[in-house]
């Protein structure tokens, strides 16, 4: 029995796509997801035949995705449209590459939510607190977010520093879907949804897919472009108040310092090492939570750390280079962690960081998942 | 306000949620106690989360509590609610342990901090419902 800190670098992203993001009602789930698998088979120099693994995430139906894309893998698996699934599908693929249940995995996500409006509140998500008129992640996110400025001193003019800066990134995205560039004072003066949140803390929701292909490193070595390894992974959740849907008192701390000493113990690197920061942003108070919960800065100061375009590229720590859900679109984390694989290849173009070798991923959520990726 | 005028959501009953709403049509707040532990836990639950027991009782609480935090809305997810925007919702810890998501009376902004002592009062919304709300406890500002 192996130790997972024993499969650092031995498993490798070779392949990503993703389609447009927008509102697409004249095809569907299936549609965007094989637009996005084509583009990732070809990025990763494979046929399609090779492909023997297949998990999918937020796609209706396993079987017609493999029926569509014409594959016929020996390993399947099936994620929910939950947020927190991308690094759990990601590690999930690479367990099974271990265990030689597959060579090959494609990792599809598809998203439709725009053009089927949806808005994860009320009717669609009944919840035990309806009769109260509590319902919406985003209300989660600023009964947390509320806590923290009470305890902390945190403001909104600091939470505004996390949407500028990745606006200002998706403007260097041409898949983001919201471009023109913001300031802390449109953040303050955007339209109330539930405050202490704003519509400038809220991520976009968009129809769009994205696609992974992830092998062996030794199956790596003969792909199109350089592999990029996984490195580091780290996991930890978070169920005991799972009847308020994405809310923990405590703002997942504890648990992320748990994903942050696996993470970074299995990868051998530290908080300094990081050249870019992928961080799961459905609304913008997480952000704020796991740059504490990982140990870039101490519990109650992030919105300190982010004064001043900490986040921003040529900031201390460039986060959510794409523009992340709140300018590019909201692909549950599949999307960045696409980015942090161009950014370690050097592909990003106008919004490249310098010299990017480390790129970690992060999601504070109740289940709080980290990767980190390096060159191979 | 009966039933037929009340175009808020209603609370769906499950098998273990029904003595929570019959208590609060009659006043009383209360939560389950596991018979074997002593846990006490909101919502309802089929076994006790601490020691997975079957037996589980409902404990009148003292109905008073610290407020953790609240969000005001001022989007209205279902049309009932539309004519109460912005309306506060609260996060209350009860002082026998268990989180409750509530409405805050009295409006928060302004009037209220985290921290605040808060206690339960009732609003009688249907022949058969009765909301547990919180409202602050002025004594201890």
């Amino acid at each position: 029995m192996s130790t997972l800190r024993e499969l650092k670098n031995r498993f490798a992203v070779v392949g990503v796509g993703n389609t447009s993001y927008g509102s697409f009602p004249d095809t569907d789930d299936y549609g965007l997801g094989a637009q996005a698998f084509r583009r990732a088979l070809d990025d990763a120099g494979l046929d399609k035949r090779q492909i023997d693994g297949l998990l999918v995430c937020r796609v209706p139906y396993y079987a017609r995705m493999g029926e569509v894309l014409g594959i016929s893998p020996r390993w399947t698996i099936t994620l929910p449209g939950h947020g927190r699934m991308s690094a759990m599908g990601i590690i999930e693929a690479m367990a099974a590459l271990h265990a030689g249940l597959t060579n090959y995995v494609a990792l599809i996500y598809t998203n439709v939510g725009r053009s089927r409006r949806v808005n994860y509140g009320g009717e669609e998500n009944p919840n035990v607190w309806d009769p109260w008129g509590f319902t919406s992640p985003g209300a989660a996110h600023a009964l947390m977010f509320r806590r923290h400025m009470a305890l902390y001193g945190t403001t909104t003019r600091q939470l505004a520093e996390v949407s500028v800066a990745f606006r200002k990134h998706a403007a260097f995205n041409p898949d983001a879907v919201m471009k023109h560039p913001i300031t802390i004072q449109d953040h303050e003066d955007s339209r109330p949804i539930a405050l202490p949140l704003r519509l400038l803390d809220y991520c976009l929701i968009n129809d769009g897919a994205v696609a992974m292909i992830l092998t062996t490193a030794e199956r790596a070595k003969d792909s199109k472009k350089p592999p990029v390894l996984i490195s580091g992974v780290g996991a930890m959740e978070s169920y005991a108040r799972s009847s308020i849907p994405n809310f923990e008192l405590n703002f997942w701390h504890d648990e992320v310092q748990a994903v942050a000493s696996e993470v970074y113990g299995m990868a051998g690197v530290g908080p300094d090492d990081v050249d870019a920061l992928m961080c799961y942003d459905n609304f913008s108070p997480t952000v704020l939570f796991a740059l504490e919960g990982l140990g870039f800065c101490k519990q109650g100061e992030a919105g300190h750390f982010v004064e001043g375009g900490t986040l921003q590229l040529g900031g201390r720590l460039p986060t959510n280079t794409d523009g992340g859900h709140l300018s590019n679109s909201y692909m549950q984390g599949w999307a960045l962690n696409v980015e942090a694989v161009r950014q370690v290849r050097g592909e990003c173009g106008a919004r490249q960081v310098p010299d990017c070798e480390v790129v970690q991923f992060i999601a504070a959520t109740p289940c709080s998942r980290s990767i980190i990726y390096t060159r191979g | 306000m009966t039933t037929a005028t009340y175009d808020k959501p209603l609370p769906r009953f499950d098998p273990f949620n029904r003595p929570f709403w019959q208590h609060a049509h009659e006043g009383k707040l209360a939560v389950q106690r596991c018979a074997g532990c002593g846990d006490r836990h909101f919502p309802p639950a089929p076994v006790c989360p601490q020691c997975l027991g079957d037996k589980q009782e409902w404990d009148v609480v003292s109905g008073n509590g610290t407020l953790m935090s609240w969000v005001t809305f001022h989007k209205a997810y279902w049309t009932g609610f539309a004519k109460d925007l912005p309306y506060d919702v609260c996060l209350v810890q009860l002082d026998e342990g268990p989180l409750l998501v509530s409405n805050l009376v009295g409006g928060a902004e302004g009037h209220v901090a985290v921290g605040d002592r808060v206690r339960v009062v009732f609003e009688r919304v249907t022949d058969e419902i009765t909301l547990p709300k919180f409202a602050p406890v002025k004594a201890a500002r």
